[in-house]
């Protein structure tokens, strides 16, 4: 920034829904880092290859999946591919990022690594580019410093953090996705079928395929969005 | 394959398939019915790691009762209208009590 900013200007940056949602969404999940450098340190990855994969992966399932196959003494290039299949739904995410966004060059490039979960949570719940950028960019620097800061704690105090489990913690991942995906699921028709369909695909595909494969299986339930029954839904008005 | 060119491969990699998605030609999303299916995609996967992440530990389906239970209450807080962050506190909360009590 090449002016000031006064204060009263930040103040009120701080108080706009998307940047407070943001926000809220990169401390609550942030937080998840933790958990990611105890887990890979406990499999076998140095203090170093830890923070190196959270720093450039950054997406938090590709890396749990990568660093589980370390622990159960799997082949490293499965391992990897595993994380890549599981990395490919942020490819579905940019393409529907890439016009709600509307960033082009050097920002553009800059923003592809903040592409994940969360903040394409929080972009598709703003109304209005201006509110989809303040919402992704919070959600992108808050977590990707939350996210890496503690990966390193994590890491280095694996031993003195015990079972996180014992906190609840493992129930924060998904009450974080369903609290992000409520608004769109109060919609209901076929947001709602799509929903049901794609978490069913993923748990009848579970016990049949590689983990990381069912999530990506349950992207055919956005099939049945293509039938044209008439009204457009509140997000596809939106995102005209 | 070494341990670090694993990390290294899983890294670029996982951005070069973020940078491809938005960098996808404008003309392949003027289509509708991509357009259609790419609103709905991140539906779809967002509600597959609600339910895998609930209940399935590796290949196995796992009913554990304590993240069920916080789920559930996540659920309530969500219909109450609780805050985003409240309703991750509350689940987060229910399970813990839940599983010191043993329950699972």
């Amino acid at each position: 920034m090449n002016r000031p900013v006064p204060l009263s200007a930040l103040t009120a940056l701080a108080r706009r829904p998307p940047v407070r949602d943001g926000f809220g969404v990169g401390l609550a999940v942030g937080f998840s880092g933790l958990a990611f450098g105890t887990t890979a340190v406990a499999s076998g990855l140095s203090v170093l290859q830890a923070c190196v994969l959270s720093l450039l992966t950054f997406t938090g399932a590709s890396q749990f999946a990568l660093v589980g196959v370390v622990a159960g003494g799997g082949n490293l290039v499965a391992g990897a591919v595993g994380a890549l299949l599981l990395g490919f739904r942020n490819t579905l995410y940019g393409l529907r990022l890439s016009e709600l966004l509307d960033w082009h060059g050097p920002r553009r490039a800059l923003a592809a690594h903040g592409v994940i979960d969360e903040t394409t949570a929080v972009a598709l719940a703003q109304r209005g580019r201006a509110d989809v950028r303040a919402g992704f960019t919070a959600t992108f620097a808050t977590l990707f410093t939350l996210w890496n800061a503690t990966t390193l704690v994590g890491a280095v105090a694996t031993e003195s953090i015990g079972d996180p489990d014992v906190f609840g913690l493992d129930a924060v991942g998904p009450a974080t996705f369903l609290a992000l995906l409520w608004p769109r699921l109060k919609e209901g028709g076929r947001t709602l079928v799509v929903a049901l369909l794609g978490a069913a695909i993923a748990l009848a595909a579970t016990p049949l395929l590689p983990p990381g494969a069912p999530v990506l299986l349950a992207s055919i339930a956005a099939l049945v969005a293509l039938g044209d029954d008439g009204e457009p839904t509140a997000s596809e008005r939106s995102a005209r | 394959m070494t341990l670090w060119a694993a990390v290294l491969v899983t890294g670029v990699g996982c951005y070069l398939l973020k940078y491809a998605g938005l960098s996808a030609p404008r003309a392949l999303l003027e289509h509708p019915l991509v357009r259609r299916f790419a609103l709905a995609v991140p539906v779809a996967l967002l509600a597959a790691l609600i339910a895998l992440q609930t209940v399935a530990d590796g290949n196995r389906l796992v009913l554990d009762l304590p993240r069920l239970g916080g789920m559930a209450a996540a659920v309530a807080a969500l219909l109450l209208r609780a805050p985003f962050l409240l309703v991750l506190v509350v689940a987060a909360a229910t399970t813990a009590v839940l599983r010191a009590l043993g329950a699972g």
